[in-house]
Parts: C-alpha cells; sequence; structure tokens
C-alpha cells in the first residue's frame, strides 16, 4: 500500500471515528433533555415511576410487581442500604431521578426530609399519628417492634427481665449481643435519650459495657449467634428470627421476647415512604404511597414479612402480641431522627469507634 | 529527553543537538490525550472528597483530632503490614511451588490458589464464621467427638488478618507466577554451577529480580485491605474505612465521612511511597524474553509431602470451605422446597459489564503503561500513581463522587452503563495497568525501535510489534479486572441503570435478608463463571511457558 492511500485510509478512519463519536454524544444528550420533559409536559398519566428503596427486594419486591400489574404503571427500583441511599439522594439534590424513597427507618428518612415534598392529608390519615411524620413529609408503611432474642436451649422466658436495666446486672456478663452499628439499634439508643434523658442513657450504656456484650454487625447475624449458643440474648428487631425459623425449622433454639415492662427496649421500628419534591411524578408517586397503605399491601407485610401493618384496621401477624400491648415509649418519629447526638454518645462511651 | 531516530525511510537520522520543538506527533498526541483523560477521571473521587471536606464543619475536624483516629490509624497499618507479609510469604511459597518445582497436580494447584480472589470479602468473612467460629459448623462436628463447646475467638484482629490474607494474597501470587516465568534461568544455572547453594541462589538472585513483581502485587494486596470493609466489619476491627462507613450510614454525614476519606488517601500515598522505594529500579528486561527456555524443576524429594499438604491447607482453607458452606446452606434451602430466583439474565449482566470493563480499562491502561515504560518523566509516573488511588479508596466514596458528578454534570449518562463502566475504571485500573507495565518491561525497545527505523509510525509499531507480544499481559490484566468487577458491589448498587442486576448484588441483597439458600446460587455462580477465565489464563500461561 502506498503512502498516500494509507494516509487517505486513515483520513478516513478518523473521520468516521469522530463522526460516531459526536452523533453519540448528540444522541445522548437528546434523550437525555429532550425525552423526560416531553413525558411530563403531556402528563395527562405518566406510566414510569422510579423508586430508591432501603428496603431489600426480597421483602418489598413481590408488592412493586402487584403494582405494576394492577396500575401498568412501570416501576423501576434502585436497590441499596437506607444509608447509602440517602447519602445518593442527598448528593443529587434536585437532578435526583427518583419519585419515591422506601427507607427501613425514621433516620433515612430524617436525613432528606429537605428534598420532600408533603404527603396529603387522605394519605397520612390512613396511619395513626404516632407512625408518622409531624410534619407530614413521610408516612409509616410497616413496623417493627425491638425485642430480646433468646436461646431457648439455655434459658426460659422466666429468666429474662422485665426491661433493658436488666441486662446490666452482672449475671449477663458476656452474654449478650448487640450491634452498635445498626440503625434500628441506634435509633432504640435515639429513643432512650429521648425518654430518659442523656445521663441515664449513658450510664445504661456503660454498664452493658461493663458486661462485655460481644458486638455483631446487625440483625441478622446476632440471631444467627443466638441459635447457635454463642450469646444467649440480643438486642434485635423481631421479625428477623421468623427468616431463620423459616430456613432452619422450628428446631432452631431461638425466640423473641417482648420485655414486658416495655420502655425503649419495645420501641415500634418504622419503614417509611416519602415523595421527592423533584420528581416529575408527584401523582402516580401519591397512587403508589396509597397502594402501600391499601389493605392488600399491609396485609401482605403482615402475613409475608411478619411485620406489624400500619395502615389503621389492618391486623398483625397471628402469633404476635398486639401493638397497643407492646407499652412502647411515647416518642415523636421526628425526634428519632437526630443520630449524630446518637452516634457522638455511642462513640464516647466506646461503643462505637 | 533522550534522542530518537526519527521517522525517515531509508538510515536513521540521529539528532545529536536538542530537537528544535516540532508539532508533536499523532501518536504522541494519542498516547498523552488519552493518558491524561485517564488521569482526570481518576481524579474525580479526591476532587469530591476535597469539595465535601472543604464544606464540613470544624465539627468533623475536630472528630478527626480525637485520640481515637490514631488508634484507627495504628489498627489499620497493622492490619495492612500483617496481610501484606502474610501473603507475600504465601504467595512466594506458592508461586515458586507451581511454577519451579515439580509438585504433583501443579496445573491444578495454579488455578485452585488463585480463586479465592474471587470470593467477595463480605461473604468470605460471613462464611468464616459460620465455618471457623466460636459456634460455627467445624465446631458442631467436634462437640459429639470431642466435646469441645467452644472455639477460640475468631473476631477481632486475628479473624480480619485471615480472611483478607486469604482474599488478597492471589494478587500477589498471579504477579509473581507471571515474573516466575519471565526470569531467565541462565544467571540462576550460572550461579549454580559457581558453586552457590540453591538458598543463596534464590536469596541472591532470584529474590532480587522478583522485587518488582512482589513490591507491585504487595502494593494491591496492602490497599485492598485499606480499602476493605465486608471482611473487618463482620470481623469487628476497626479500621478506617469501617469508621468511614460508620460515619455515613449513623449520622448521614458527609462532610465527616469526605474529611476521614482524605486521611485514607494520605494513608494511600505513604503506601506507594513505600513501593516505589521497594520495587528497586524496575527495568529488568532480558534482551531475548520472548526466547528464553523454561527453567528446569526442582524435585522437592521428601518435602514433596509437606508441600501437597500446605497447598491443600491454604485451598480448604480459602476456597473449599467457604465453597462448601455455600453448597450446604444450597442444598439445604432446595431440600427445604425453596424456589431459587432465575439467574440467567443476572448472570448475563455480570458477565457483560465484566466483559466491558475488562475491555475498556485494558484500553485505558495501555497509554499510562506505555507512558511509565517507554517516556517515563515525573509527570508520567504522576499519573500512574495517581490510577491507585481509587484502588485503595472504599467503594462507597467512589460510587458517591460518580453520583455526584454524574447527576449534575452527566445527566444523560447518569444512572447508565457508561458510567457504572467508568466507576469500575476508576476502582480497578491499577491492575491493568502494572498487568500491562510488566508485560512492556519485559520487551526491550529496542524491537520498536526497529520497526520504526524500517519506516513504521509508532502506532503501527505498536501494533504491529509490541501488540503480540504484550497480548498474555493484556489478558492476565483483562482477567483480573473481569475478576473484581463480578463481585463489585456499592457502585453497582448505586450506579448500575435501573433494575440491571448482576450476581453481586443478588447475592447482597439475599444476605441482607438472610436468605441463605437465595444468596448460595449467585455466590457459586460468582465463583464458577470467574474460574473459566482464571483457568484459561493459568493453562495458557503453562503453554507458553513450556
Amino acid at each position: 500500500m502506498s503512502q498516500e492511500h494509507r494516509s487517505a485510509l486513515r483520513n478516513h478512519v478518523s473521520r468516521f471515528v469522530w463522526l460516531a463519536v459526536i452523533s453519540l454524544v448528540a444522541l445522548s444528550a437528546c434523550s437525555g433533555s429532550g425525552a423526560t420533559p416531553a413525558d411530563d409536559s403531556s402528563a395527562a398519566e405518566p406510566r414510569s415511576l422510579v423508586v430508591y428503596s432501603g428496603r431489600s427486594e426480597s421483602l418489598v419486591g413481590p408488592l412493586i410487581e402487584q403494582f405494576q400489574s394492577d396500575t401498568g404503571i412501570q416501576v423501576g427500583v434502585r436497590w441499596g442500604t437506607t444509608a447509602q441511599l440517602a447519602a445518593t439522594l442527598l448528593e443529587e439534590g434536585s437532578n435526583s431521578p427518583a419519585d419515591v424513597f422506601l427507607a427501613q427507618d425514621p433516620g433515612g428518612l430524617g436525613a432528606v426530609e429537605a428534598l420532600l415534598a408533603p404527603i396529603p392529608d387522605s394519605i397520612l390519615n390512613l396511619v395513626d399519628a404516632r407512625f408518622r411524620d409531624s410534619a407530614g413529609r413521610w408516612v409509616g408503611v410497616s413496623g417493627r417492634a425491638r425485642v430480646v432474642v433468646y436461646n431457648t436451649d439455655r434459658l426460659s422466658q422466666a429468666d429474662l427481665p422485665g426491661d433493658l436495666w436488666g441486662f446490666t446486672q452482672p449475671q449477663w456478663k458476656g452474654r449478650i449481643g448487640w450491634a452498635p452499628t445498626n440503625a434500628s439499634f441506634q435509633t432504640m439508643i435515639t429513643a432512650m435519650r429521648v425518654t430518659w434523658g442523656e445521663a441515664e442513657t449513658r450510664r445504661w450504656l456503660e454498664r452493658i459495657l461493663a458486661n462485655d456484650p460481644k458486638v455483631y454487625e446487625k440483625n441478622t447475624p446476632i440471631v444467627a449467634a443466638v441459635g447457635a449458643g454463642e450469646v444467649d440474648v440480643g438486642f434485635v428487631n423481631h421479625y428477623y428470627l421468623y427468616r431463620f425459623l423459616k430456613e432452619e425449622g422450628p428446631s432452631f433454639p431461638a425466640r423473641n421476647y417482648f420485655l414486658s415492662n416495655g420502655g425503649p427496649g419495645a420501641l415500634i421500628m418504622v419503614s417509611g415512604a416519602g415523595r421527592l419534591a423533584s420528581s416529575q411524578h408527584q401523582e402516580t408517586a401519591e397512587a403508589f404511597i396509597t397502594f402501600l397503605l391499601s389493605r392488600q399491601a399491609q396485609e401482605y407485610f403482615a402475613q409475608q414479612t411478619y411485620e406489624y401493618p400500619m395502615a389503621q384496621g389492618v391486623l398483625p401477624p397471628a402469633d404476635l402480641p398486639a401493638l397497643e400491648t407492646l407499652q412502647a415509649p411515647a416518642v415523636e418519629l421526628s425526634q428519632l431522627a437526630d443520630l449524630r447526638g446518637t452516634l457522638e454518645l455511642l462513640q464516647d462511651v466506646g461503643a462505637l469507634p | 529527553m533522550e534522542t530518537r531516530p526519527l521517522p525517515h525511510i531509508g538510515f536513521p537520522r540521529v539528532t545529536l543537538h536538542a530537537p528544535r520543538w516540532r508539532r508533536p506527533s499523532r501518536a504522541r498526541l494519542l498516547v498523552w490525550g488519552s493518558a491524561l483523560l485517564v488521569a482526570a477521571a481518576v481524579m474525580l473521587p479526591p476532587l469530591y472528597l476535597l469539595l465535601r471536606a472543604v464544606g464540613a464543619g470544624s465539627q468533623a475536624w475536630s472528630a478527626l483530632l480525637r485520640a481515637r483516629t490514631l488508634i484507627i490509624i495504628g489498627n489499620t497499618a497493622l492490619l495492612a503490614i500483617t496481610v501484606t507479609a502474610a501473603s507475600a510469604v504465601l504467595a512466594l511459597t506458592l508461586a515458586w511451588l507451581t511454577t519451579r518445582s515439580d509438585l504433583p497436580g501443579r496445573r491444578l494447584w495454579s488455578v485452585l490458589t488463585a480463586l479465592p480472589l474471587v470470593i467477595p470479602s463480605y461473604v468470605g468473612g460471613y462464611l468464616m464464621v459460620a465455618s471457623l467460629g466460636p459456634r460455627g459448623m467445624l465446631q458442631g462436628w467436634l462437640e459429639p467427638l470431642l466435646g469441645i463447646e467452644r472455639l477460640p475467638e475468631i473476631y477481632g484482629f486475628p479473624g480480619a488478618a485471615l480472611v483478607l490474607t486469604l482474599l488478597s494474597y492471589p494478587y500477589a501470587l498471579l504477579t509473581l507466577r507471571a515474573a516466575f516465568q519471565r526470569l531467565d534461568p541462565a544467571q540462576e544455572e550460572a550461579a549454580r554451577s559457581l558453586g552457590r547453594s540453591r538458598r543463596t541462589v534464590f536469596l541472591r538472585i532470584t529474590l532480587p529480580q522478583l522485587r518488582p513483581a512482589l513490591a507491585a502485587g504487595s502494593l494491591l494486596v496492602a490497599l485492598y485491605t485499606l480499602r476493605d470493609f465486608g471482611a473487618v466489619s463482620i470481623m469487628r476491627f476497626n479500621t478506617f474505612t469501617r469508621v468511614l462507613y460508620i460515619q455515613y450510614r449513623s449520622s448521614f454525614d458527609r462532610s465527616g465521612a469526605a474529611a476521614l476519606a482524605l486521611v485514607l488517601v494520605i494513608l494511600t500515598l505513604a503506601i506507594l511511597a513505600i513501593e516505589m522505594r521497594l520495587r528497586g529500579r524496575g527495568r529488568i528486561h532480558s534482551n531475548q524474553a520472548s526466547a528464553q527456555r523454561p527453567p528446569a524443576l526442582v524435585p522437592l524429594g521428601r518435602w514433596r509431602w509437606p508441600a501437597l499438604a500446605f497447598c491443600s491447607l491454604i485451598v480448604l482453607l480459602s476456597l473449599v470451605i467457604p465453597a462448601g458452606v455455600l453448597l450446604y446452606w444450597l442444598v439445604r434451602g432446595l431440600l427445604s422446597g425453596e424456589v431459587l430466583m432465575p439467574l440467567l439474565q443476572v448472570a448475563a449482566n455480570s458477565i457483560l459489564a465484566g466483559t466491558l470493563a475488562a475491555v475498556l480499562i485494558i484500553a485505558a491502561a495501555i497509554p499510562v503503561a506505555i507512558l511509565v515504560t517507554r517516556r517515563p518523566s515525573p509527570l508520567a509516573h504522576g499519573i500512574e500513581r495517581l490510577t491507585y488511588v481509587g484502588f485503595a479508596l472504599p467503594g462507597i466514596v467512589v460510587a458517591l463522587s460518580l453520583v455526584f458528578f454524574g447527576s449534575r454534570y452527566a445527566p444523560s449518562l447518569y444512572q447508565t452503563l457508561p458510567l457504572l463502566l467508568l466507576a469500575y475504571l476508576v476502582l480497578f485500573l491499577p491492575e491493568a495497568v502494572g498487568a500491562v507495565k510488566s508485560a512492556l518491561l519485559q520487551i526491550h525497545p529496542n524491537l520498536e525501535e526497529a520497526a520504526r527505523s524500517l519506516g513504521r509510525d509508532p502506532l503501527q509499531a505498536f501494533r504491529l510489534v509490541l501488540l503480540p507480544q504484550i497480548r498474555p499481559g493484556l489478558a492476565a490484566g483483562a482477567a483480573l479486572v473481569f475478576l473484581t468487577t463480578m463481585k463489585e458491589l456499592p457502585a453497582t448498587l448505586l450506579l448500575a441503570p435501573l433494575g440491571f442486576r448482576t450476581l453481586a448484588t443478588s447475592v447482597w441483597s439475599a444476605v441482607e435478608e438472610a436468605f441463605f439458600a437465595q444468596a448460595a446460587a449467585p455466590a457459586l455462580l460468582i465463583i464458577l463463571t470467574s474460574s473459566l477465565p482464571l483457568a484459561y489464563l493459568v493453562l495458557r500461561e503453562r503453554e507458553t511457558a513450556a
């Protein structure tokens, strides 16, 4: 091949490459900026929705499929942990593609509350005032109770104290499992700070620490460790146990104990939903949240995930005590959003690095 | 600048004086342009951290100055040093056994000992506790036999060091194996013939030549330890990354977390400096790299059985036990009537993302590697060092930095495959740069210069002469990137297109909710799909050496 041929060919190739690059960029720019607004302005009925879900797919995936087949609305879901997704929402700000945020705990929703749009009263009123944001920016969808999980080979219910202070006794040394990094645990500590005050909470933490609790990453490993006899009791949410019973059968040697005297140890942890103010699909987002509080969805939570339904008039799982009998502390959910203070306290007493 | 022949047909014309400024050649523009583009990409996370940290109040900075911070830095350094040293010893032994000795079944051991790399650390840590924990499966078997009620605590430093060593030593193993195979046995043979003992030859001749590879592999191990979150959190050992995650998770405090992450960047730079020093000059190209004989294998004699036992123990701990527990979970779940999620599409997604990432990252690594090996300059070295920063940062930091820039400045690319690939690039680039670089070092620049003097332009010289020679190195880098992409989690969760599930995200979502059988199937699939390229790599490597 001659020199001229080669350079001609090279020019052709490079021209082609440039053309391809430019058209690609143009194409993606069009699809990005052009398509979405067109969708929204004509939005008599937008048929799609983006949900950021801090609750796992195995728990709420079936519900989302149900919503899609009921309404024909396409739901795209980004699955992640509540904290990751809250951080993502904060970084995205008003550029977020998300319409709805489903969070595992009030802390996650509290962190992004500035980005949420108020939810209409018609939806809020489906839920007891205890289980929604007092400013109406998000609403509880399902609830988990804080419990003590115990090893049935080592203990019976009669051996367990009536409240969390009982575990500060020396006989519990080396037998407790807890998860100071876990969001539910930290929310329980926040509830303690609200009901008992800072000093009393610090005292409880210090005395439990003196009992040498075994530290776990989160609830699931605690339940596993209690079942295996690595520790005798653990502070967890109630519903993880049922997963183990399902996988390992009823012989799995751990059960839940609901503290008889209540207090922060019987806190109801709420998972909730909020609507992003930046969303272009406000009505669809509203329809989705309404669906989550429908009888059908609420019964799903009660029967399939062993959680407490939040909509009034739907019964909890058969083998769980009624919400009213739990003597949960009277704490407003918005008070539970102050995680920074809890984090500092936990670091200060040495429960967290 | 060194002088070099200008492209000219006929006799090479050598400039004796400093060359006048001339229009940079197309090749130079291409190489520098793409290297600078790569440098810009890997600078995104540090830039993001700076932006966030500037916004941090005095609170975040005072939190950083607590006495605890020092303890945590100490913890992190201790873990990184231990894991790196243990991995180096392990990898050196295994690499020697599988390339230089007459160990029975070398090919099989070669594949098996490299495989632990594909096990995600959060899975590896979990499985280690399930099997060897105080009341794990091992204890369950021992109790009826020996009446042992508790095994010693695995949590804390020993557990974290054990799990991280077992999962990351293959980084050092793979680079060392390649180096062993490139070694010219002539020098060793000469020393032997002069009456030196095997030991002396190894220490004085072999080891110094392995130094660059050992340093490069150990660097990856050290940085992997630095950024790991899964193993240290399950083993409850407080490293910097764990504290950083706690900060993100507990207080949603991005500025405080950014301040912490910047400290991690500084630690990384320190490690990079140490590696530079340990590596030595690192320019060992034999003149006849491609024409070398395979070395004679050392007979193990009565050491054969201990050597086999050693390999078995490592494979048992790092591969058989984890895979065994997964299999047990899977079978138990299936027996109790659990229906597994379909995984075909998910596996296809993983393989697609892994393959695209491997191709892209190799393409990005080539210009960087060419610059540091063929046109070394402070800027070139700087770019190469920079590529390691993303590798040492926890995945969540890299993911959030691309969320920040992507959602603001490239909304049309945000949450699409290209942006996810960019995240993989930032995270895994050094794995490829290392592989390409060592392949290039092996080839003497004479070869390209010969091609140039015969009238080929630099691009042609690269394509016709270099590329065929470094292809094995490219394949090795690509395989490494593929394996680590298969198990990547935080960036995939936050940046993948909506509904784009991978095997790693499936494992995560099942483990998260304690659906062990559902977790076991995709986890086993990760091991299986990743072992194919690895087996190819190791077996092909043998053929070229033989």
